[in-house]
């Protein structure tokens, strides 16, 4: 994602802009669903549907587990959605480390709600066609995701 | 081939929470599971999620996953606010006193199967 401004497709357009709670567990998962239902509406077909669903939900979660809340831009280009995924949390200190499979560093309350099983960036390589982390300790974390048709 | 989610509370002998209108559902695969990131990166849409959490996250996960209903297990009973998402995201929620290991074998045992056999998407 050399050109943040242009997708592999085409200009991208932002749609909404939604705001995540961090800590709020009982709402996490609702800006996801929201995107959801948006690209649903305007007729995104069903297979990346889920994968920008899945992507969005996953990203949620670290935002609202570890960010301390953030936003989500969601933005659209013919043929491709891009989700902004920004947190204003600590920042992920070994990003290597952060994409294996079953490296996390949750607590016990995010383990019992069913996340935490460091499944999350991975998941996340797995649904979108391109990626981008944006992170530096006390900084905060960007994810930039492309989601091609 | 499969079962409906009218025949899966049968045999479970589960309590319909909320979304009976989706009961007339064909479930053919299943997945047992308390790691909803698992259920994100290894179900397919169309297959039930047995699980022992009863959370707004495990709704969310069905509906972001497409899977066809939730079975909670153990009788845990969800909070009011879970089953009216439930509800909301049209997602059948059923309750069963099974547990996890007897709601999975009562299921394999009538012809419902895992994930294993399905091709799991390749991490690019």
């Amino acid at each position: 994602m050399t050109d943040p401004k242009h997708s592999q497709q085409g200009p991208l357009q932002l749609v909404q802009t939604f705001t995540i709670k961090g800590d709020d567990f009982a709402a996490a998962g609702s800006v996801s669903l929201a995107v959801k239902r948006l690209l649903k509406e305007v007729g995104f077909p069903p297979d990346a549907l889920r994968r920008v669903a899945i992507t969005a939900f996953e990203a949620e979660m670290n935002v609202v587990m570890y960010g301390g809340g953030g936003e989500v831009e969601l933005l659209l280009a013919p043929g491709t959605a891009r989700l902004v995924v920004r947190d204003h949390g600590p920042g992920i200190p070994d990003l290597d480390l952060a994409m294996q499979e079953g490296w996390s560093t949750a607590t016990a309350a995010m383990r019992e709600m069913g996340f935490g099983a460091g499944m999350g960036l991975p998941n996340i390589r797995r649904n979108a066609t391109r990626f981008n982390i944006d992170t530096a300790p006390g900084q905060g974390t960007t994810l930039t995701a492309d989601i091609d048709i | 081939m499969g079962l409906t989610l009218h025949q899966i509370v049968e045999f479970l002998e589960a309590e319909v929470l909320a979304y009976p209108e989706g009961l007339d559902r064909v479930v053919t695969h299943a997945q047992g599971s308390d790691l909803m990131s698992d259920v994100l990166a290894f179900s397919h849409p169309n297959c039930l999620l047995i699980t022992g959490l009863a959370n707004h996250q495990v709704i969310r996960t069905a509906e972001v996953a497409g899977l066809l209903g939730v079975v909670v297990v153990r009788s845990k009973r969800p909070a009011e606010a879970v089953i009216i998402l439930a509800q909301e995201c049209e997602v059948p929620l059923l309750s069963t006193r099974l547990g996890m290991f007897d709601a999975c074998g009562t299921l394999f045992s009538r012809g419902i199967r895992g994930m294993s056999d399905l091709a799991r998407p390749r991490p690019r």
